[in-house]
């Protein structure tokens, strides 16, 4: 009796303990990431991975400022084309290696010479480097660039292990080697991603599980369905419209970032003789458009007012966003009125969208609301990969799509709207905005920069070749055993100060 | 008239007439027909019943529960969802019908060429019908709707060439039969034409076994819309089908259940008509009770 | 039956390679830029064609079907374009997940499909049959995808007895392994168990209404005797090859149900190599499947032969 109840006793002691840090982490991805190689993988979804996996140089605060990670303090010079960055002596990476100024070195050369490599338009400022000493390493630029320190923030500062990346070269992926709070042990495409706790972390501390588990789960209502029914303690993307229900309930947590991107409609305003309708051709049948449209009422539709309006590449929270140019409310007359201006009244225009159901949504909600302007809108559905070639090729009057968004402001709006942008689909080309983006770009003064900004958004508020719709917010649902999770508007989750039970 | 013929007229009746008793007295089968009819009658009727336009949104009746207002509710944009399952049923039974008319006006005269003309013929349509029906009948669909574009048109000839190569092998086998009746080997001593042949004696007798196939298809071609639609590749907003309505009622099983309830009882009431029509038809039809 | 099956895997062979070419060029009219589809976000162009030439998507469209073949025969099928798998090992991984489903799911389809036939068969044309065959058919008619969603929100949220989605490798975990499939093979094998109890039915039918039941009953045997023994042997021929047959479709038509269930099977590979236009693994997993559907088709023929002399004749 005695010795039966004791064991018991003692039985539920340990099983309790070992409620209090649960071994294993398991989060809901919305979609299977790609390759795991930073240099080569292109998905949001692999950065959410990479965040557990794979340190970078330097890391992001929610409010986006840029603080030390695997570098301790980075110093610019004087004409800006050379940074010094200093870097931590207390690193190993996943296979013992050591983490110093050669692996950095290594690891830009990668970034930038791997032909394979994603990341060469992120680095292309890069001259060179030079290691000073083993935790010194002197980066050169061919220009000022004010985009590199967050460059750094992201893929392109991700440090792999060189003997692992010579070793495999291209099929790093298939076992990749980092330097993060936990190291790779398996992947089963589609079905799983687990990554155990590295035992020589540098903040081993502040990591309190054994293992994470991510799983991809890409239907919305089964992704959450698996939260509520205990198999995951945490999802990320859940949809905006279960907001409401998961509030609700008691079990569950919900938190909320704005994200860095935006979605909007894209306008063939120079690609192909597709841009030769009165919408391509005239500004004011674009600010036509833009005035037809409730932004607010579009959240409230199909948002349920979780995620923001907007107007310009950054959402109104930002820190660059114009505030002279606030997000116009709906005004049907001055549209019609500017469309009488152009001779444009009763036009047609067709808006290709992708066939996810959200996107679907938006646009229908903004065929109805053009409509009373007298602007008729034909939805064309198509699959994101024909959705994507087409808008490259010009075979598109307006399309539907959007950017995930940079932490540097530059990333959300330089390539899309200078001239040699690499993924100008719209042709968009006016020199003026060329200058003040460039200027923008090579300017590490905060005040410069946002006057460069401003002074260009002054143009594209009049010349709209995107007009920008709302911005997401990143919605993540958790357990409500899990704490410590900060959401970061940049929608990736780190699991440092992280505990669940 | 012969004295064997009176008799047996007032023994038997017609042929065709006894496929009809048999039909009425199939409970289950005009269960089907009924259903069938039923839906087709209001997929019909749809434009000049009193309801409000499928595609009127409403931004301050969004997902509202069924009421006095909207008998079925409304869906995500404001919708009336009475209107848009009416409508919806014009889409799926159109999706239904004319996927399997694809299948049949190329599967027919191939399977007759192949069963007839055997040799080289039979070999090279017999073999790429294989690989047809090789290939999941899915896949094929979704990979032929990828490559035509998402469209409830394009879904409709991606469904019926996926289902061509079930035709062809049924006109096939069933042809094949047929021509090792005697009649058939007399008609072909007597002289008659080929064309004759396959026209009097070969086409009214597959004719049955195929029609119950393609009853039971037209089912199976609902269901793979509405597969399509699910996946984005079927009807496109804001033209209501009721697979699409499917998928995006699948983001609101919790707040808005009555969204996904209707399309998938609909969906789920027409194909079981036509599998006990298609059934009432085979067991109608089947030699062994004549 | 050696030369059977001799022959019948030689006309296989041209049948394969119309396969071959039939998937090969479906996928390439595809519209739509693989490496632009899978280059998500990063798209810049200077990479983009270096990707094309890499993986050889600038020559022509029959030079690029005979560098897949050539590969193919020797065991290379090429590798994802999304993640630098190779193809063969993506179809490994794949196998055996997708294989326990199709098992689950045939074995649920037998336990309701068969005996439901034979009472349906049986009791033919009274209230039983009738229920039956609703029954049946219901199970047919539902749309599988609905009832998946419908089964994840009423098993696994509201009751909790099952897991709502993933997979458990069944040799780690066999418990686990069968509550995580449970569901879909549920759901995949209704829908089975129709098309069984159909063809159970009318192949009982047909034996019943025979010579050799009547003489059997003739001759005085138990009822029970009579089915168990005399029908149900006989009727199995029919439905053995029909089961062998289903079974090939399973292989690969669980494509919806292991997208809503989350089973990391061919099905769902596929369907999502075809959205990223990821080539490789499209023409790899349906040359595979193809194939093993053929091999089906001929075992099922080549059963019957055995289970039934009478058709050596023909």
């Amino acid at each position: 009796m005695h010795i039966t109840k004791l064991s018991v006793f003692t039985a539920a002691l340990m099983l309790s303990a070992s409620w209090v840090h649960a071994a294993d982490l398991r989060i809901g991805l919305a979609e299977d990431p790609d390759i795991l190689d930073p240099d080569q993988s292109r998905t949001f979804v692999g950065r959410i991975v990479y965040a557990s996996l794979c340190d970078k140089l330097v890391e992001i605060t929610p409010e986006l400022e840029i603080i030390p990670a695997l570098a301790t303090a980075w110093e610019w010079s004087a004409d800006g084309m050379t940074l010094t960055m200093n870097l931590r002596d207390d690193v190993t990476f996943h296979d013992g290696e050591p983490f110093n100024a050669q692996a950095v070195a290594a690891n830009i050369d990668r970034s930038k010479n791997l032909p394979e490599s994603r990341r060469k338009s992120q680095v292309k400022s890069i001259t060179g480097t030079n290691v000073v000493d083993e935790y010194t390493i002197e980066i050169m630029l061919a220009n000022p660039d004010a985009t590199i320190m967050a460059q750094f923030a992201d893929r392109a500062g991700m440090m792999l292990s060189p003997k692992a990346t010579e070793e495999m070269g291209l099929d790093f992926g298939s076992a990749p080697v980092c330097a993060g709070p936990f190291s790779f042990t398996e992947r089963v495409q589609q079905d799983r991603i687990v990554l155990s706790k590295f035992a020589d972390y540098y903040r081993a501390d502040e990591i309190n599980f054994d293992s994470v588990t991510f799983l991809p789960i890409a239907d919305d209502a089964v992704r959450l369905a698996n939260l509520r029914a205990g198999d995951v303690h945490m999802i990320e993307r859940l949809p905006a419209t279960s907001v409401a229900s998961v509030k609700a309930d008691d079990s569950l947590l919900i938190e909320q970032a704005v994200s860095l991107g935006y979605q909007g409609l894209t306008i063939n305003v120079n690609n192909s003789d597709r841009a030769k309708t009165p919408l391509g051709m005239d500004s004011k049948v674009r600010q036509a458009l833009s005035l037809a449209i409730d932004r607010e009422a579009l959240n409230q539709v199909v948002f349920e007012g979780v995620f923001a309006a907007g107007n310009q590449p950054f959402p109104p929270t930002s820190p660059w966003y114009d505030a002279s140019n606030p997000i116009p409310a709906r005004d049907v007359a001055a549209a019609k009125a500017l469309l009488a201006e152009a001779g444009a009244e009763n036009i047609e225009i067709e808006v290709q969208v992708s066939t996810n159901p959200v996107a679907g949504q938006v646009v229908q909600v903004v065929q109805a609301m053009a409509a009373e302007a007298g602007i008729k809108i034909n939805i064309v559905a198509k699959e994101f990969a024909t959705l994507l070639k087409e808008q490259s090729a010009g075979a598109y009057e307006v399309s539907q799509i959007g950017w995930s968004g940079r932490v540097d402001p530059d990333g959300n709006i330089h390539q899309f709207m200078t001239c040699e942008g690499g993924i100008n689909d719209s042709k968009y080309c006016n020199p003026a905005v060329d200058d003040l983006l460039n200027k923008a770009r090579t300017s590490t003064d905060i005040a410069t920069r946002k006057a460069s900004y401003d002074s260009a958004r002054t143009i594209l508020v009049e010349d709209m070749p995107i007009i920008y719709l709302y911005h997401q917010t990143w919605i993540w649902a958790l357990d409500d055993g899990v704490s410590g999770f900060t959401p970061y508007p940049d929608g990736m989750i780190r699991l440092h100060g992280v505990s669940a039970e | 008239m012969s004295v064997i013929d009176e008799i047996q007229a007032d023994v038997l009746p017609p042929r065709r007439n006894r496929i009809w008793a048999k039909l009425r007295n199939n409970t289950a089968a005009l269960f089907g027909a009924l259903i069938v009819a039923f839906f087709v009658i209001i997929a019909v009727a749809a434009p000049i019943l009193p309801i409000p336009g499928p595609a009127e949104t409403d931004w301050g009746a969004v997902r509202k529960a069924p009421s006095t207002a909207h008998w079925m509710g409304t869906d995500e944009l404001g919708r009336d969802l009475l209107s848009r399952m009416i409508w919806g049923a014009q889409a799926s039974l159109l999706a239904g019908v004319v996927s399997v008319a694809i299948a049949l006006s190329i599967g027919i005269p191939l399977g007759v060429l192949a069963g007839y003309c055997r040799g080289w013929t039979d070999a090279v349509i017999s073999r790429v019908t294989e690989a047809l029906l090789a290939a999941p009948f899915l896949i094929l669909a979704i990979a032929l709707a990828a490559f035509l574009g998402p469209s409830l048109r394009n879904a409709m000839i991606a469904i019926g060439l996926s289902a061509v190569p079930i035709f062809i092998r049924l006109a096939r086998g069933q042809t094949m039969q047929v021509l090792t009746e005697d009649y058939v080997e007399s008609a072909h001593a007597i002289g008659l034409s080929h064309r004759a042949i396959i026209g009097r004696y070969v086409l009214p007798n597959i004719v049955p076994p195929l029609l119950v196939q393609a009853t039971l298809t037209i089912a199976t071609a609902i269901i793979a819309e509405a597969s399509l639609s699910f996946l984005g590749l079927g009807q496109q907003p804001p033209s209501p089908s009721w697979g699409s309505m499917l998928n995006t009622a699948k983001a609101f099983l919790e707040q808005a259940p009555w969204l996904a309830m209707w399309p998938g009882i609909a969906i789920f009431f027409v194909v079981l008509g036509f599998n006990l029509l298609g059934d009432g038809l085979r067991d109608a039809l089947d030699p062994r009770n004549i | 039956m050696l030369s059977f099956i001799g022959r019948r895997l030689l006309i296989a062979i041209p049948t394969i390679l119309l396969i071959s070419i039939f998937v090969f060029f479906l996928q390439k009219l595809l519209p739509g830029d693989p490496v632009l589809a899978l280059a998500g976000e990063d798209r810049n162009p200077e990479i983009l064609e270096f990707l094309r030439e890499k993986y050889r998507l600038n020559d022509p469209l029959y030079m690029q079907y005979f560098h897949w073949i050539g590969k193919a025969l020797q065991g290379d099928l090429g590798m994802s374009l999304r993640t630098r798998q190779p193809v063969l090992e993506l179809l490994g991984q794949k196998l055996p997940v997708t294989l326990q489903l199709a098992t689950m799911a045939l074995i649920i389809a037998v336990m309701i499909g068969i005996p439901a036939g034979i009472i349906s068969a049986y009791h033919k044309g009274t209230w039983i049959d009738w229920l039956a065959n609703i029954v049946a058919l219901s199970g047919l008619s539902v749309p599988n995808f609905w009832l998946g969603i419908m089964m994840i929100l009423l098993v696994s949220v509201k009751l909790g007895w099952l897991p709502a989605s993933g997979y458990q490798p069944f040799f780690e975990d066999p418990l686990q392994s069968i509550r995580t499939m449970l569901m879909p093979a549920f759901v995949l094998g209704t829908g089975l168990a129709a098309t069984l109890m159909r063809h159970t039915r009318s192949a009982m039918l047909g034996v019943l209404q025979s010579d050799y039941v009547r003489t059997a009953r003739a001759k005085g045997l138990v009822e029970r005797t009579v089915v168990i023994k005399h029908a149900m042997r006989n009727a199995l021929i029919p439905i053995v090859t029909v089961v062998t047959l289903l079974f090939g479709e399973l292989l690969a038509g669980a494509v919806l149900t292991e997208q809503i269930f989350t089973i990391p099977g061919f099905g769902k590979l596929v369907v999502d190599a075809v959205f990223n236009r990821d080539y490789a693994v499209v023409q790899g997993i349906v040359l595979c499947t193809a194939i093993a559907f053929i091999l089906m088709n001929i075992l099922a023929d080549a059963l019957y032969r055995v289970l039934n002399p009478r058709m050596n004749d023909q």
